[in-house]
């Protein structure tokens, strides 16, 4: 899966979520930039990202998720070769 | 199986989901989440049907339909993930949902001391969610099996108390989850060996419970049964989200978790289906009756396939004794199918056992409605099972209220699915669940002999019938309650009441709260009516107002009103009551008794202060008005508190 994909899916997890089709993402994004990215929100984007990439985060990878970047990085990891 | 496997695929929930989204009305809006609420879902769509809703279900329309119900949940356990997951199965069940969610880990200070916010709220129903890590037992490994036992008694004591307060204070149906395992069994297959072993404790706690929860009257939601075998391999609980956000029931299981409280809040109201329709060829049996004939289609011992039949026939069999009324719905020669239920040797489900049988050629729409005309009840009470997926889809859309499962290919998953998907799950069940069945079929009988009479007075007297008045005590509790909640249709206020407000007010002195039985040649009816009378602010302290007068339809031209209003006027002039105030609320199903009231001798009055739209208000007076006569003789002992006292 190239990163460009990546991103795009990762797009399509962050409008269903905050339920707002209007959401750009970047590496950059934070919860800062995203209304309502709360500590439950966080919960739900991990959970939502995992069932549409079909993964699982360690729960050490848990506490490395601060941006749009790591996450795609690491979804990029765990779906390496697909 | 998937989670809500039995609720049909959407073509593209997503898009259905941001198309809804931008309709400007509220109330439109929540009507479109009512209807794809009825969709299998995953968590991430569960939660957008939430906010769909959102701000309909603030002020939801009337023609909606919704009932309200007020949950407070109470946990031990971060719950804020499974709240939309129980409004969106709300909507799916018919119901607007208020869910309170108390402070995380507060659930003593809650109910023993004070929280305001809870009290604002007053909820109907509290669900007490616990898990095995609050309170745990700790006790050395080799504890003797007294010391186990008197840990467990302590706990079980401790939740009691808080069940208690929880009626005491808010008159609030209690739910209580059963714990589920925290960490893997010490032992192995020999834990329970161990009383003192982790899962041994949780068993004899979960024990200890059920027992409680039952002579309490507390419900129970069984996280751990009701789950297994659904949704991913997983499961319910997921360490990877207790240690990240301590949330016992993983997200990914949020729809069927929201599902299985929606259930139980829809069973405490009456919601709960009533009614198992049958298709037959292919559903009942392998292969066609009227092509392959008794000795061609497979059902029996023997032969795969003719087990697999025979399996869902016992399936529904025993729905039918636990007082699910079954009827038959089928494409066939009347004749031919009715042969099978009485020729086949191998049949478990007898004919005597079909409340209403339809086999012909019209469509089935057309004969699902005619099921639920004859039986009395509500196209809502309906589950509609047939293995032809064209079929279910017609009735989907040409009777959304109808219940229609999706099935899988293999019939030997029929009864696990039909079980999973909770249609039946109910707030009690009494002696008069287990007869129904009976019950149903002796009204078949009284319809036959009710067409050979030739004049309906003298039929009735015939029928030999007798009327038992009680007020409701504890053994017609639960019983009454479940009747409050359930009847739509012969039901003059449709005030739905839980078992502990029920309970308060049969216990109130100054009311009356009568249960009726009627008794004839045929067997006896079980508790077919419920009236609930009570001094009111808006009337004079001498006049009561029918708070309830609710009926079975069963029983429907009987004239069981007029004796139940003459055992109503003989107990309210026992007690000094000058005059009986009766109020009609109309809703979509109470049109039938818009005239019950003057067609009983009561007299139109003003509207009485903060009533809903629509409602109309009679008076009748308690001396001499006896204008009415009935064929049914009366045991009534008025036998309520007061009266003996005079």
């Amino acid at each position: 899966m190239h990163e460009q994909e990546i991103y795009a899916a990762l797009t399509e997890v962050f409008r269903d979520v905050f339920d707002d089709d209007d959401i750009t993402i970047s590496a950059a994004t934070t919860a800062e930039d995203i209304p309502g990215w709360d500590s439950q929100a966080h919960v739900n984007l991990v959970v939502a990202a995992e069932t549409r990439f079909g993964i699982r985060f360690r729960t050490a990878e848990l506490e490395a998720l601060h941006n749009v970047g790591d996450f795609v990085q690491l979804i990029g990891t765990k779906r390496k070769g697909t | 199986m998937e989670q809500l496997a039995w609720l049909p695929v959407h073509d593209d929930l997503g898009a259905a989901l941001s198309a809804a989204r931008r309709i400007a009305d509220p109330g439109e809006r929540l009507a479109r989440a009512m209807h794809l609420a009825g969709f299998r879902r995953d968590f991430t769509a569960t939660g957008r049907l939430d906010r769909l809703a959102e701000e309909g279900l603030a002020a939801p329309p009337a023609h909606l339909g919704l009932v309200p119900l007020r949950l407070a949940i109470l946990a031990s356990h971060t719950v804020d993930h499974l709240v939309p997951g129980i409004r969106v199965a709300g909507l799916h069940r018919g119901l607007a949902l208020a869910v309170h969610v108390a402070p995380y880990g507060s659930y003593r200070q809650s109910l023993l001391g004070e929280d305001p916010a809870l009290a604002a709220f007053a909820p109907q129903l509290i669900l007490l969610a616990l898990d095995a890590q609050d309170s745990p037992i700790d006790l050395p490994l080799d504890s003797p099996e007294s010391a186990v036992e008197e840990a467990v008694a302590a706990r079980i004591g401790e939740l009691r108390h808080l069940w208690r307060r929880a009626k005491e204070r808010f008159n609030a149906q209690v739910v209580q989850q059963l714990l589920v395992p925290a960490s893997p069994p010490l032992f192995g297959s020999y834990e329970a060996m161990v009383p003192a072993a982790p899962h041994s404790l949780l068993a004899r706690l979960n024990a200890g419970l059920r027992a409680a929860a039952r002579e309490d009257g507390v419900l129970l939601l069984d996280l751990a049964t009701q789950m297994a075998g659904q949704g991913p391999a997983d499961g319910l609980a997921d360490p990877v989200r207790w240690h990240q956000a301590k949330q016992l029931v993983s997200p990914v299981m949020a729809p069927l978790h929201g599902d299985l409280v929606a259930r139980i809040a829809g069973a405490v109201l009456g919601r709960a289906r009533k009614c198992l329709v049958l298709d037959l060829d292919n559903t009942l049996w392998g292969g066609v009756i009227g092509d392959d004939g008794i000795e061609g289609i497979k059902l029996g011992q023997g032969n795969p396939t003719g087990e697999a039949f025979l399996a869902m026939q016992r399936y529904a069999a025993q729905l039918g004794r636990r007082g699910i009324i079954l009827a038959v719905c089928s494409k066939n020669d009347a004749a031919v199918a009715e042969a099978a239920f009485v020729n086949h040797p191998d049949m478990a489900l007898k004919r005597s056992d079909i409340a209403a049988f339809l086999a012909n050629w019209s469509d089935k729409a057309g004969n699902l409605r005619q099921i639920a005309k004859q039986l009395n009840i509500g196209l809502d009470a309906l589950v509609f099972v047939d293995d032809n997926p064209a079929e279910r889809d017609i009735i989907r859309r040409e009777l959304p209220d109808v219940a229609v499962p999706e099935l899988p290919e293999d019939v030997a998953l029929y009864p696990t699915w039909l079980g999973a998907a909770g249609y039946f799950e109910t707030a009690g069940f009494t002696a008069d669940d287990a007869t129904r069945g009976r019950s149903y079929a002796a009204n078949a009988e009284r319809q036959a002999m009710l067409e050979q009479a030739t004049d309906l007075e003298g039929y009735l007297r015939s029928l030999e019938m007798v009327l038992t008045a009680r007020p409701i005590g504890s053994a017609e509790l639960a019983r009454a309650t479940q009747l409050v909640n359930k009847t739509n249709q012969f039901n003059l206020t449709t005030r739905r009441y839980t078992e502990a407000e029920m309970q308060a007010l049969a216990e109130a002195p100054d009311s009356l709260a009568l249960a009726l039985r009627l008794t004839d040649r045929f067997g006896d009816n079980g508790l077919i009516s419920v009236v609930l009378a009570r001094p009111d602010a808006a009337l004079r302290p001498d006049e009561w107002l029918i708070d309830t007068w609710l009926m079975s339809c069963r029983v429907l031209g009987r004239k069981v009103e007029e004796a139940t209003l003459q055992v109503l006027l003989d107990h309210a002039q026992h007690q000094g009551i000058t005059a009986l105030i009766g109020e009609y609320r109309p809703t979509a199903r109470n049109g039938m008794v818009a005239e019950h009231y003057p067609r009983l001798g009561f007299t139109p009055m003003a509207p009485l202060p903060d009533r809903p739209d629509g409602t109309l208000v009679w008076r009748i007076e308690t001396r001499g008005s006896r204008p009415f006569a009935h064929p049914i003789a009366l045991d009534t002992l008025c036998t309520n508190r007061r009266s003996t006292r005079h």
